[in-house]
């Protein structure tokens, strides 16, 4: 099988290590080093794994450090204290945790149903919510081993010059590929970012919307810094089930594994007479980044959810994606299918009940 | 021991009193026919089963290969100097250590174990290094700098055809085309002209690998006296065995190869690889064991799967439905080397006739050669691809004539015992219960046609060889051998090359050895695929094993029996053929008075060790003699050929042209299942192939653009991203065994390996039509393909996705062979001149030759002909 290169492994006990190894200091060899010749920190964090080895084994992430944060206290912890208040899902967190809590799955149905959809069982034993949000971008050209991509000179992503997908393209193309991610920012989550501070081992720390910690760039997708730990998701009191109807609808070739090529996630805030007040339609998987359909949001607003409100918001919606051919199926019908995907999604929010949709596969 | 059948496979084993096989006064059989537990059930399910990756020595070294990263090219340098610095590293092998070309088939051995000069695809290795430990030889490997001069890129046929210089070798039929083909079989212009109505379809098949859950592994090791031992995960350790021969320069009796069992084969390890001779020459040269295990990636470049296939079907019928003539043109994408290309051509045509009567029959045939992983034999080598065309066919055929396509089928069957136009030997044929079985299962007749919009029904058939009626290498040898050893302990032995690639060879011997010899499979301890002990047995392909070997069994058995009977008779005072072998007794079954009167299995051997000496009996089993004599007529005969029919219901998306199979009903003409449960698994494991075949399984092919990049790459080389069906796109099976005893097989079996894959392919596309009134006249089928076949019926187009062309090609002299209903006699009447201008490949009923044999045969021919 493909062989791990060597490297130093550090399974830090609390944040305040972790941090500090990644900002230069404390036991990660190379990290100060490198960040005086200029070039990208060599220590990696590393949560359930499941991105990071293959890719490390592939040899297209490297590392001369990888801090593990699995062994932090707490991290994991899911806190859900007052019954109608927010989650704070710990960054260490298991997916297949975060699927199964009872309060995340009355609460928030379709983000249950969107991170139970990520990869497979044993996948989800391992991997964690935090590194599903950090979930390095994907490419047909880039998701290789060392060999075959040194037979197309490398692309853009790493150490090439050219980006295969689009060969005029001055940006990376990499698509997204996190479940979480686009359902956490139709409900408006947001993320708690910390990092060193000082030199006396203290942290510091900043709350952000989701949104805002991606970038639709396929290289430099994340806007965390390199020393910083993404440590806790919060999941808002106002996106409740109890406010808010929800839905992920995800299109993959084989429901038992595959990651998403297509994903709609969308909440939808009505009044009491059905009016829509509110309304998040967010696609995964069809650029760099989770890409907000802003116009099918807005055009919703002030109607309520029927056949022809949903058309046409799926219709405006088809606007934002661009989906390149860098996955699977072909790029033109996935690019035709985000119009059913999210009128399929927003049909889910209609339901009687607290609608969200299925995991649609192949048929 | 025997285990209850599982109840979500419903098998429903169709009894017919006239055809029962046995005699009434022969006794009930004990193993044969019944679900016994397979003999390596327990130790695969536990884990102790030792695959080839599982084996270590003291000492022991890993090798890797270094693999070419541009697709076609010369070898301008390779630099050791980086590995050479890793700490383990042990020693390299270049192209300069294996000079010597090899291949599975004699006329085209044009492989190197190392490429000794040309690259010719993303993948070929070029250099091995080996190492103490797998991370230090994988270091290592990573570390070798390959430079190259690169040679222009061949991607597909028809830019073979236009690029006939540079040649990507050095031979074949014609620049770069590996292999030409043309032969027709009766007065086919006359059949069409006959016709009240002709077809033209095309058809494309896209290329798609075995995808073994076991990456290909060798472990050698060098013994003294400069022996070498080859444990090898490889379906042909007979094959192997030769080709390390050859190339390692050592007699074969200085070479063991033994064949771990394999986890799954499927075709994709039945060539001799690169891998094998590297690990063999790595442990003599550097003296110790020497382990390679491929990772999945390389399992890619090793490939062998299924050509992608371009396909011309015209055929002609008349308004009741009987086909009058038809005509096939096949394209075949070959790949960088020739594998069984030869013979994948050949059957690529060969199995047209054997289900459906054809009174005149015209194939034509090309092999590219292409910068591609090569090409070879997967489950139903050569044959789902125009089964696929013929079958899809078949069904416009029946709703353009306003027939059932069922009840089309049924009037046109082959009859059993009849020989084809091209020549193929029939035996049993139950087709027409197969039809019946799944027709009625499915309530075919009832609901074709008539289920709502987005559900669909299909039907179609298919049949496979029960073995290759020819060896690879021409010989009068038996195909298979076994041999029995017997002693005081009552312990049988059963020694047989045979390979056990999980398709259930060993129960398959074991059953049929402890049936005859009327012992408990416990009884028995099995010694297969050692080329030191074991006699010959060609390997497990072309659905071979059941038959030969088991004809060899049974043999080998009956000898023993008969050896036994005659030292017990004396003993007891009875004559011998009174003796019954049962319930691990010889005794008297014909003296109710009397049970007792018999003696234990073991006493009973001890009584023949003492009359005889030391026991021991071989059988072995070669096939009958085909009728077809001609140029080409070796490839496609068998002792007896299975047949399959399908009916799969799917549901179709229309807005999305996404679609699913629900069901699956199957019928197979089995001849007799010897063990139902392993012949529904391989049933199910046929279908499921087939499913992943039509659903999503392409070995497809990236090509950078031109003018910065001669780059042509796999497209993905995982496990994750070549899609394949999981469980949960798997749906019910009713599988239903259909049993009419054929004589050629042992207690009447025929092949179950290969055959029922071959109906599911066209039924779901025959299914997607009745669904939603598309074609797609390719596979896999893409959602996108059945949308876009669905727009072209919204604008008024014809609603068709598929090829829109054939290959511009010339096929060359076409060989003219009469039927038998012409009163031919089997060969051609222009053999002479088709064979000078095919450059005298294949003489002798078309066995493969070797090159450099051909070349003087060709030359000899020429210096004979310019002397007339």
């Amino acid at each position: 099988m493909l062989r791990l290169p060597a490297f130093d492994y550090i399974a830090a006990q609390s944040i305040e290590e972790a941090a500090a190894i990644l900002s230069g200091e404390g036991a990660g060899e190379g990290s100060a080093e490198a960040a005086a010749q200029g070039q990208p920190s060599p220590v990696r964090l590393v949560a359930g794994g499941t991105d990071l080895w293959p890719n490390m084994k592939r040899r297209h992430q490297s590392a001369k450090t990888v801090v593990s944060l699995m062994e932090i206290p707490g991290l994991s912890d899911i806190q859900a204290t007052h019954p109608q208040g927010e989650i704070r899902i710990g960054a260490t967190a298991l997916l297949s945790d975060v699927a199964n809590h009872p309060q995340i799955r009355t609460r928030y149905p379709a983000f249950a149903e969107a991170v139970d959809s990520i990869s497979s069982p044993p996948l989800r034993n391992m991997g964690t919510i935090g590194g599903n949000l950090c979930l390095d971008t994907r490419c047909t050209y880039y998701n290789q081993t060392e060999d075959w991509r040194r037979s197309i000179d490398y692309c853009l992503k790493e150490k090439g010059k050219t980006c295969w997908v689009a060969t005029s393209s001055p940006k990376c193309l990499a698509h997204t590929a996190s479940d979480a991610a686009p359902m956490l920012q139709a409900l408006g989550a947001r993320v708690r970012l910390v990092s060193r501070e000082g030199a006396g081992g203290g942290t510091t720390e900043r709350t952000i919307p989701i949104g805002e910690l991606y970038r639709n760039d396929g290289i430099d997708y994340l806007t965390k810094r390199p020393d910083e730990i993404l440590t806790e998701i919060l999941l808002p009191a106002e996106a409740d089930a109890a406010h808010c109807r929800s839905a992920f609808w995800k299109l993959r070739r084989r429901g038992s594994i595959d990651f998403a090529v297509l994903s709609a996630a969308v909440a939808v805030w009505v009044d009491a007479g059905g009016v829509v007040t509110k309304a998040s339609v967010v696609l995964g998987a069809v650029a760099s980044c989770p890409s907000v359909a802003e116009e099918a949001g807005a055009a919703l607003v002030g109607k309520k959810l029927t056949e022809e409100s949903v058309k046409e918001a799926a219709g405006l919606a088809r606007r934002v994606a661009t989906p390149f051919d860098n996955t699977d199926f072909q790029a033109q019908w996935r690019g035709a299918m985000v119009e059913v995907w999210v009128a399929g999604a927003l049909r889910g929010c209609t339901a009687g009940d607290i609608g969200y949709g299925s995991d649609r596969v192949h048929g | 021991m025997a285990e209850p059948l599982r109840k979500e496979d419903p098998i429903d084993l169709i009894e017919d009193p006239l055809l029962d096989p046995e005699p009434a006064t022969e006794r009930p059989l004990r193993w044969i026919g019944t679900p016994f537990r397979r003999v390596d059930g327990r130790a695969k399910v536990t884990g102790t089963t030792k695959f080839a990756d599982d084996l270590t020595f003291p000492r022991m070294c890993h090798v890797k290969l270094v693999r070419s990263r541009i697709p076609h090219g010369t070898i301008r340098s390779i630099d050791f100097s980086a590995a050479e610095k890793i700490p383990g590293y042990l020693g390299c092998l270049t192209g300069a250590d294996t000079p010597i070309p090899f291949g599975i088939l004699p006329v085209s051995m044009d492989e190197h174990a190392l490429c000794p000069d040309r690259v010719r695809f993303v993948g070929d290795p070029v250099a091995a290094v080996a190492a103490t430990t797998e991370d230090a030889a994988y270091e290592a490997a990573l570390a070798v700098i390959v430079e190259y001069d690169s040679l222009p890129t061949i991607a597909s046929v028809e830019q073979a055809i236009s690029t006939p210089e540079p040649r990507i070798h050095d031979y074949g039929d014609d620049g770069n085309l590996h292999k030409k083909v043309s032969m027709r079989f009766g007065d086919v212009e006359a059949g069409f002209a006959a016709a009240d109505r002709i077809f033209e379809d095309l058809f494309f098949y896209e290329g798609n690998t075995h995808l073994p859950m076991e990456q290909h592994a060798t472990v050698a090791v060098p013994e003294d006296d400069d022996r070498v031992t080859v444990w090898s995960s490889t379906q042909t350790p007979h094959y192997l065995h030769r080709a390390l021969a050859k190339v390692l320069g050592l007699p074969a009796s200085r070479i063991r190869v033994i064949a771990c069992s394999n986890g799954g084969g499927f075709g994709g390890k039945s060539d001799p690889f690169n891998h094998e001779i590297v690990a063999a020459k790595m442990a003599l040269i550097l003296g110790r064991p020497a382990k390679i295990v491929l990772h999945r990636e390389e399992v890619f470049y090793c490939h062998r799967g299924r050509h992608p296939v371009t396909m011309r079907l015209k055929t002609g019928v008349t308004k009741e439905g009987k086909i009058t003539a038809h005509h096939l043109e096949t394209a075949l994408d070959g790949g960088a080397y020739g594998s069984y290309g030869v013979a994948s051509t050949y059957y690529t045509g060969a199995l047209e006739t054997v289900t459906y009567d054809m009174p005149a029959y015209q194939f034509d045939g090309i092999r590219a050669f292409t910068n591609k992983p090569p090409c070879g034999p997967k489950r139903g080598h050569g044959t789902p691809q125009p089964r696929f065309g013929l079958e899809v066919q078949l069904d416009k055929i029946a709703v353009a004539l306003g027939q059932n396509p069922a009840d089309l089928r049924l009037q046109m069957l082959v009859a059993p015992e009849s020989i084809t136009a091209n020549w193929l030997q029939l035996h049993s044929v139950s087709l027409d219960r197969c039809i019946e079985a799944v027709v009625t299962g499915s309530g075919y007749r009832e609901r074709w046609g008539n289920l709502p919009e987005g559900r669909g029904l299909g039907l179609a058939c298919g049949s496979y060889l029960c073995g290759a009626g020819l060896p690879i290498y021409w010989n009068h040898m038996p195909q298979s051998g076994v041999q029995l050893k017997i002693d005081r302990s009552g312990c049988v032995a059963v020694f047989c090359g045979e390979a056990e690639i999980g398709q259930g060879s060993d129960s398959v011997l074991a059953g049929i050895v402890a049936e005859v010899l009327g012992v408990d499979l416990s009884d028995l301890r099995l010694c297969v695929a050692d080329t030191d002990l074991t006699p010959v047995d060609l390997g497990s392909y072309s659905s071979r094993v059941t038959l030969m070997m088991g004809n060899a069994a049974l043999q080998a058995a009956e000898r023993a029996r008969d050896l036994i009977a005659k030292a017990v008779g004396d003993q007891l005072e009875v004559p011998a053929d009174r003796l019954v072998f049962a319930e691990r007794r010889v005794f008297d079954a014909s003296d109710p008075s009397n049970p007792e009167k018999g003696l234990t299995f073991q006493d009973a051997v001890i009584a023949a060790e003492a009359r005889f000496g030391t026991l021991g009996t071989v059988g072995s089993y070669i096939p009958p003699r085909s009728p077809g004599k001609y140029r080409g007529a070796g490839v496609g005969p068998s002792p007896t050929y299975s047949y399959s029919a399908s009916v799969v219901e799917v549901e179709v998306d229309p807005q999305t042209g996404l679609w699913r199979p629900v069901h699956v009903w199957i019928a197979h003409d089995i001849g007799r299942a010897l063990n139902p449960v392993l012949a529904i698994g391989q049933v199910e494991g046929g279908v499921y192939m087939g499913l992943g075949e039509v659903m999503m399984e392409e070995q497809a092919f990236r090509r950078l653009p031109r003018h910065l990049s001669n780059a042509l790459v796999h497209k993905f080389p995982s496990m994750l991203e070549y899609k394949s069906p999981t469980f949960l796109d798997m749906p019910p099976v009713t599988t239903y065994l259909i049993e009419d005893p054929d004589p050629q097989g042992p207690y009447g079996a025929k092949e179950v390996g290969q055959g029922p894959l071959l109906p599911i392919l066209p039924a779901v596309a025959n299914a997607i039509y009745d669904a939603v009134g598309a074609r797609v006249d390719q596979v896999p089928i893409h959602p996108h393909m059945v949308l876009k076949a669905l727009d072209a019926k919204k604008k008024g187009g014809e609603p068709r996705y598929g090829p829109k062309s054939f290959p511009e090609v010339d096929f060359g002299e076409t060989l003219i062979v009469p039927t038998p209903a012409q009163g031919g006699n089997g060969t051609a009447i222009n053999e002479f001149r088709s064979k000078l201008r095919s450059g005298m490949r294949g003489v002798a009923t078309g066995t493969m030759s070797t090159r450099d044999e051909a070349l003087r045969q060709k030359k000899a021919l020429t210096t004979k002909l310019e002397d007339r």
